[in-house]
């Protein structure tokens, strides 16, 4: 409840500094490189921040967080979701809010703090008149500037629990392979389950959003996932870690594995389920989940390990989520452990 | 004149008209040149790698529609994925009418090639290697096709798959030929797919050489209409090192052709030998499920006229000694569970087939509950089944 509140203050003092720094600058969001059919090769040409290493953002930009987060190798992440200008996005219930046309959402990956901060890439969802459209940009060393990777890169990084890593920015094409559902890209974060009601509050009074969606702020905040319900912790953490492949329609599809929030079952959640194409990646284990034996499980074993080929996710992870694994494992042992 | 002709057709078929060609060289940076190749194709467009070994460090894709990705040979153009860091195979293709050629990939960490969802693929003159052979932490699949309409394999080569070299699943309109697999758990497997033709392939030293299998609790099902025909399937004789909780983990070693449930699948025209187990198997699926679109039953499947040599003689079984005594040293070429869907026939045999039973008591019995007697199936003398005819003509239009 106190860490509720804090997010409150914290998110509301965020908007508000926002619309002040903005208010005082004349950088505008350049519409036309969001909705043209090219690629831009500067994350300056969007106009999307006022002072781009600093990450404030221009008027219209609008920074928000997700209860639950995707694990990025504990990167801090910066999120921005920008809708035109006399358009609005539409609430759905707890599902993705749809945005128009002309929109934009923005993600920043830093590593590092206070001074020692440094910038490493910003990925663009741009929704264009065929459809949305994912660009990686990394940061160049001066930090003045990011550039589009579209082959992707690597980027030595030092990770917050001090490991070091070869930090991944994704190509062009693994962006698809997560935000891909029925071959067209879409964005996964900003679903209303997982976004606090205050900002959904302040979107809709900022007239960027037609009204408060049914079902918002479901998610407990991951902070405090320790005074959740662990099949809540758990559920959600997959919904929003593993859920963009695994359901139908998306990347891993093949595996009949369904980690969505709303999926019911407990064979497609992986209970009891035998694994199809894991290969080496089962790691002599029969089933996914075994309830009360998360110790037999394929699926925590996946989440423990970071070799190619076993580890899961399969992209954008170079480290073990030491608390998502703990929130699952403390989920699978707590399960009833008869079939 | 004749010539001319020939040439403004060709012309005329390639689509669109401004199809270019870029070429990709080994070395410096190759793993953001050939990515980016792959990313800004058009339509149409051919990308060409060079002679040479690319080494990378991640996994590539390739979602453009009707690229082709070629190389100078599949001995000549090398992608190593010995250092690989990132993805789950070496090269994910997911877009439709992709033709690869006469390129390899090396020690991938996951999958070799993985085409989903890619509709109307050509993989021509393919090779998947594991160079350090079979090995139970090589990646699963070599040949990676699934969830595709249009699969066409032919002249491909896998060797050190730890589940199957050819793998193509919950597709249809499939056509595997003239690819050689060895050293894998499984040379080829079709699973839960539908209208497959499987021929003249070389399946040697696999633990088990080509597999038909359907299986439960997976988003495509009900697997069937497969042909098997005029295969060398021969000596696969390698311990079965799948990692463990895999179900071809369940193979044995010395098993020719392996068909698990299934409906109307025909073997016809291989040729078996030394393979010492059984040379042709049909069971039902063996593990408990609960999937209620799903019948753990062969079907109609029918073990037509094939060559029959040298097998049997050192089967991977519990009792093995009793049973080659039983038999007279080598257990006959085909074997079957003994368990059939209600009165539907699982298996009929042309004309003199010799084969043996388990007769297990049903579906899930353990093979401590069989009581092995000699086989008592239907004959057939089908030679082939109409409504299979494999991959469409315009891939293999695309073959060169």
């Amino acid at each position: 409840m106190k860490q509720g509140l804090l997010f409150l203050a914290a998110g509301a003092l965020a908007f508000a500094t926002a619309v002040a720094q903005a208010a005082l600058s004349s950088v505008e969001v350049s519409d036309t490189a969001i909705l043209e059919n090219r690629l831009p090769q500067t994350l300056g040409e969007y106009g999307f921040f006022v002072d781009a290493s600093g990450q404030v953002p221009a008027v219209g930009v609008v920074p928000y967080r997700l209860n639950v987060p995707l694990y990025s190798d504990g990167a801090e992440k910066l999120r921005f979701a920008y809708v035109p200008k006399g358009k609005q996005a539409l609430a759905d219930g707890e599902g993705l809010l749809q945005f128009p046309v002309g929109s934009a959402l923005i993600k920043t990956f830093a590593f590092g703090e206070g001074e020692g901060r440094r910038l490493i890439e910003t990925r663009l969802l741009l929704h264009r008149a065929d459809g949305w459209v994912a660009l990686p940009y990394r940061w160049n060393a001066e930090q003045t500037e990011a550039r589009l990777a579209l082959a992707g890169a690597r980027v030595p990084v030092i990770t917050p629990s001090g490991e070091e890593l070869n930090y991944r920015i994704p190509n062009k094409n693994q962006c698809k392979e997560c935000h891909g559902l029925n071959d067209e890209v879409t964005p996964l974060g900003p679903k209303a389950r997982n976004l606090s009601a205050a900002w959904l509050e302040q979107m809709v009074a900022a007239k960027h959003l037609d009204a408060m969606p049914a079902g918002a702020d479901v998610f407990s905040l991951w902070e405090a996932r320790d005074q959740a319900e662990p099949a809540k912790a758990a559920r959600a953490y997959l919904d929003v870690n593993c859920a963009h492949c695994h359901q139908p329609g998306a990347t891993a599809s093949n595996s009949g594995l369904d980690l969505r929030w709303e999926q019911g079952d407990p064979h497609p959640i992986g209970i009891f389920k035998r694994p199809v194409a894991a290969g080496r990646g089962a790691g002599g284990y029969e089933f996914s989940i075994v309830p009360g034996q998360p110790e037999d499980s394929i699926l925590l074993y996946r989440m423990e390990s970071i070799e190619p080929g076993v580890a899961m996710p399969e992209l954008g992870k170079g480290t073990v989520d030491a608390e998502g694994v703990a929130a699952v494992r403390k989920w699978v042992a707590g399960m009833e452990s008869e079939r | 004149m004749f010539r001319m002709s020939a040439m403004a057709l060709a012309l005329a078929s390639t689509s669109p008209l401004m199809a270019a060609t870029h070429s990709v060289a080994p070395g410096e940076g190759a793993q953001e040149r050939l990515q980016e190749a792959l990313i800004l194709a058009e339509p149409g467009d051919e990308i060409v790698l060079e002679a040479g070994r690319f080494v990378l460090t991640d996994g590539l894709s390739l979602d453009v529609d009707g690229v082709t990705l070629r190389g100078a040979g599949s001995k000549e153009t090398v992608l190593d994925f010995t250092g690989q860091s990132d993805s789950g195979e070496g090269l994910l293709v997911t877009s439709d009418n992709v033709t690869l050629r006469d390129f390899a990939v090396e020690n991938p960490k996951g999958d070799g090639i993985k085409s989903k969802g890619a509709d109307g693929i050509v993989y021509q003159g393919i090779r998947v290697t594991w160079t350090g052979g079979p090995l139970s932490s090589n990646g699963a699949y070599g040949i990676y096709p699934v969830e595709s309409t249009g699969v066409l394999v032919v002249g491909c080569e896998v060797s050190g798959a730890s589940d199957a070299g050819i793998y193509v699943g919950q597709s249809r309109d499939i056509t595997v030929r003239h690819s050689l697999v060895q050293y894998n758990v499984a040379g080829i497997e079709i699973e839960n797919s539908r209208n497959a033709v499987v021929e003249e392939n070389l399946a040697t030293h696999n633990t088990g050489g080509i597999l038909v299998f359907d299986l439960p609790g997976l988003p495509v099902m009900g697997g069937g209409d497969v042909v098997v025909r005029r295969n060398l399937v021969t000596e696969n004789d390698v311990d079965n090192f799948a990692p463990p909780g895999n179900i071809v983990g369940g193979v044995k070693r010395g098993t020719g052709i392996l068909v698990m449930a299934n409906d109307n699948v025909l073997l016809v025209e291989n040729v078996l030998t030394k393979n010492d187990t059984a040379q042709v198997m049909v069971v039902s699926y063996t593990l408990p499920f609960d999937d209620e679109r799903y019948n753990p039953y062969p079907r109609n499947v029918v073990v037509a006229a094939n060559i029959y040599e040298d097998g049997g003689s050192a089967p991977d079984l519990d009792g093995a000694e009793a049973l080659l005594e039983a038999f007279g040293g080598a257990l006959p070429p085909v074997l079957w569970d003994g368990l059939q869907d209600g009165d539907a026939i699982a298996l009929s045999v042309s004309e003199g087939t010799a084969g043996w039973s388990l007769n297990l008591p049903r579906q899930g019995a353990d093979l401590a509950e069989a009581t092995p007697g000699p086989l008592e199936a239907p004959v057939s003398e089908v030679a082939s089944l109409s409504q299979v005819t494999g991959a469409p003509a315009e891939l293999e239009a695309r073959l060169m």
